[in-house]
């Protein structure tokens, strides 16, 4: 993934550094708070919500229970369009292709949507190493740009900063990109997004190379889907002669129709709208309309390895509407930066350590990134289960197991650092399996209940830190069942 | 081996332990959801299309279709316009009481004298009640997708109630997908600082939609 994030420290570090940013804590609680209630309204005004959510997880179980069929089909149509298609196994390759593309045209800038999957890849500094610079033009993208920052949320990226700090930025770093900001730029949001307009339509307008990613490709005809607000993605979509898009192999839909599902859930689920006020579509090229020539990239950097798990390939069902992290409590302390990738929340406690494989320190910290409360489950819109995939991915970390990286089955040892873990649950395990045992410790623990201490002791200490360990009850549940009958004898 | 076929080999490997899956493609999805939501007279759907568009902070006008073009030479004279772009296929009728001057849409011209167009005019191919949307297909009378694009005064006009469809599932068999389509809901917006939304950035930062009663032309 993006070479921004190389060496990041492990989740519980990095969170602890945020959760001390007082700025930090208010923008964020800020915006999620906003977004919350929106989206709740949002949803609400359709009764059908449920039926929704539930057709568009069964129209992405079947496509990837086909990929490869439907892979196959999207080829076909883009390429019967007019479209060029490219297949990257990794971010190598991908950027490899890009920059070739790019330098084909003889450009040595681009213009560029908001895109997950280039980002995923790394792909402005890889054109960068090059010499070809990417402009990005989504608003909280080139916050992000200027800012020389790093994002912070699938969405919006710069849900970090708040209007102060924006218009800082802007007129600090605009003059070193282009046209500099308005003289006298205040805070408020018009006039930003103003001298966004402003800075940016030079670049638009001369732009001969667009880049994209997309939100959904369609098999059956080859379209192509963006979904945006501002314009921008019309803007590189439909100005340049070269528009290069890459996309993850798992956006596909089967059909045409599929479409008035995503359509539904999509922007009520992002921006809690009840339609986004701009959504491109096309298929290969027009003739005399937008880019005379369409490249499109499909990534694969780690989708495949992911849909080899039976439990987490679920996570590749994902729209990327960053409805979970709006929801999310841990995320709205931690913020996005903590989790040490662009995908970052609960879906990226999920993808990341998926797509990376969980060598790094932050990748097998993620899974545990998580209260397990399930509140990003309810409002995901194509009802992925996070909770039971955080499960089973902690307990790859901790018991180790096959998996498949690169295409290839490995076995993973366990992970250092979770050995008192593995014991307790040992031990959990004998126990359980051994009434009479479990019977006797019972017992003992009731009868000895006065001398217990508050916290643990050794390895348990950090756990205990922030809990409280629960009470023994007098008499173990099953010796009071047997006393009283089930409790029919005696009211007691 | 092909970069491609080493993904496919993946996808098929990866997929070992799910089995042989028939279900063919229209059995696999319960469509359970509504083909739209409430139960509107042709009325109340146009009411609501409007209703929708303004909530985005478009600006609504209704019409009798013989009041079209005055109604339109008043909005082009209120903001000041003195250049319209205008598609190939437009119905002239629609500019008779102005005369501020036409740009044709031709592909020799560049994004920037596209910029120096002050507004442009343009039909629609359906339009959408409950998401107050309006799509664009290209088709003659409305145009190369960039028309609608650099400039920043944008009028539609939709023939109502012909064109208005009341859901997402009701106008996507109505549109051909071989066309490049422009779904547009509200003016150019972003939501961008502090998850608020705000007006204007980089579409046209007025949308004008004229729904002209064009009930007596169709027969309807």
């Amino acid at each position: 993934m993006s070479g921004t994030f190389v060496g990041m420290p492990a989740f519980p570090k990095a969170a602890h550094e945020a959760v001390h940013n007082q700025t930090l804590r208010g923008n964020l609680r800020h915006a999620t708070h906003t977004i919350r209630a929106k989206r709740a309204k949002a949803v609400a005004e359709v009764s059908d919500w449920a039926e929704l959510r539930e057709a568009g997880k069964q129209i992405k179980d079947h496509t990837l229970r086909h990929l490869d069929r439907y892979l196959v089909q999207l080829e076909e149509s883009v390429t019967a369009a007019g479209g060029i298609v490219h297949w990257a196994a990794d971010a190598d390759e991908a950027n490899r292709i890009v920059t070739d593309l790019v330098k084909m045209t003889g450009e040595s800038e681009v213009v560029k949507v908001k895109s997950m999957a280039t980002q995923e890849i790394g792909l402005n500094e890889a054109l960068e190493a090059e010499g070809i610079h990417a402009y990005e033009t989504d608003l909280a993208e080139l916050i992000v740009q200027l800012g020389k920052d790093r994002p912070s949320h699938i969405l919006v990226p710069a849900i970090h900063r708040n209007r102060g700090e924006i218009r800082e930025i802007f007129a600090r770093e605009m003059s070193e990109w282009g046209r500099p900001a308005p003289e006298g730029l205040t805070d408020t949001p018009a006039e930003l997004a103003d001298a966004a307009r402003l800075h940016l339509r030079e670049k638009f307008l001369r732009a001969k190379v667009g880049i994209s990613g997309a939100n959904f490709m369609v098999a059956e005809t080859g379209t192509m889907v963006v979904v945006e607000s501002e314009g921008n993605g019309r803007m590189c979509l439909t100005l340049p002669e070269t528009l290069i898009s890459v996309v993850g192999i798992e956006k596909i839909v089967p059909t045409w129709r599929d479409l008035e599902v995503f359509l539904q859930t999509l922007p009520r689920s992002s921006t809690a709208e009840r339609m986004n006020p701009y959504t491109s579509m096309w298929t290969g090229t027009t003739d005399d309309d937008g880019p005379g020539t369409f490249h499109l990239v499909l990534i694969d950097n780690g989708r495949t390895d992911t849909l080899a798990d039976e439990v987490g390939r679920q996570a590749l069902r994902c729209i990327r509407c960053s409805a979970c992290l709006n929801v999310c409590p841990v995320y709205e302390r931690a913020g996005g930066h903590a989790y040490g990738s662009v995908y970052p929340g609960p879906i990226g406690a999920i993808l990341s350590p998926q797509l990376r494989g969980t060598a790094s320190e932050i990748d097998a910290s993620l899974p545990y990134a998580s209260s397990l409360c399930g509140a990003c489950y309810e409002v995901c819109p194509v009802a992925i289960d996070i909770p039971e995939v955080l499960v089973h991915l902690r307990e790859r970390v901790v018991e180790g197991g096959a998996v498949t990286r690169d295409g290839n089955k490995v076995v993973l040892k366990p992970a250092k650092g979770h050995a008192a873990e593995r014991a307790a649950m040992r031990a959990a395990r004998w126990a359980f399996s051994h009434p009479g045992a479990l019977r006797a410790g019972q017992r003992l623990a009731s009868r000895s209940r006065r001398f217990h201490p508050r916290s643990l002791p050794g390895p348990g200490k950090a756990w205990s830190a922030t809990r409280d360990l629960p009470t023994v009850p007098s008499e173990p549940f099953r010796d009071w069942w047997q006393r009283t009958n089930g409790g029919k004898d005696t009211g007691k | 081996m092909s970069t491609r076929d080493v993904i496919l080999g993946r996808v098929r490997r990866a997929l070992a332990d799910v089995g042989q899956d028939d279900t063919p493609y229209k059995r696999a999805v319960d469509r359970g959801y509504l083909p739209e939501h409430g139960d509107r007279s042709v009325e109340q759907t146009v009411d609501l299309l409007a209703e929708n568009l303004a909530d985005y902070r478009a600006i609504v006008h209704r019409c009798e279709a013989d009041g079209l073009a005055a109604l339109i030479a008043g909005l082009l004279a209120e903001r000041g316009s003195t250049s319209v772009a205008v598609p190939p296929g437009l119905d002239e009728e629609w500019l008779a009481a102005t005369d501020v001057t036409r740009v044709a849409d031709r592909s020799e011209s560049t994004p920037h004298e596209l910029d120096q167009v002050d507004s442009v005019i343009t039909a629609c191919a359906v339009a959408i009640a409950e998401t107050g949307t309006i799509v664009l297909d290209g088709g003659p009378d409305q145009g190369r997708r960039r028309i609608t694009l650099v400039p920043d005064h944008h009028i539609c006009v939709v023939r109502v109630p012909d064109q208005v469809v009341s859901s997402v599932p009701q106008a996507l068999p109505r549109l051909d997908p071989t066309r490049p389509l422009t779904w547009i809901s509200g003016p150019s917006a972003t939501s961008d600082i502090e998850l608020d939304r705000v007006e204007g950035v980089h579409g046209p930062r007025t949308l004008e939609v004229v729904l002209v009663n064009d009930r007596t032309v169709s027969g309807n």
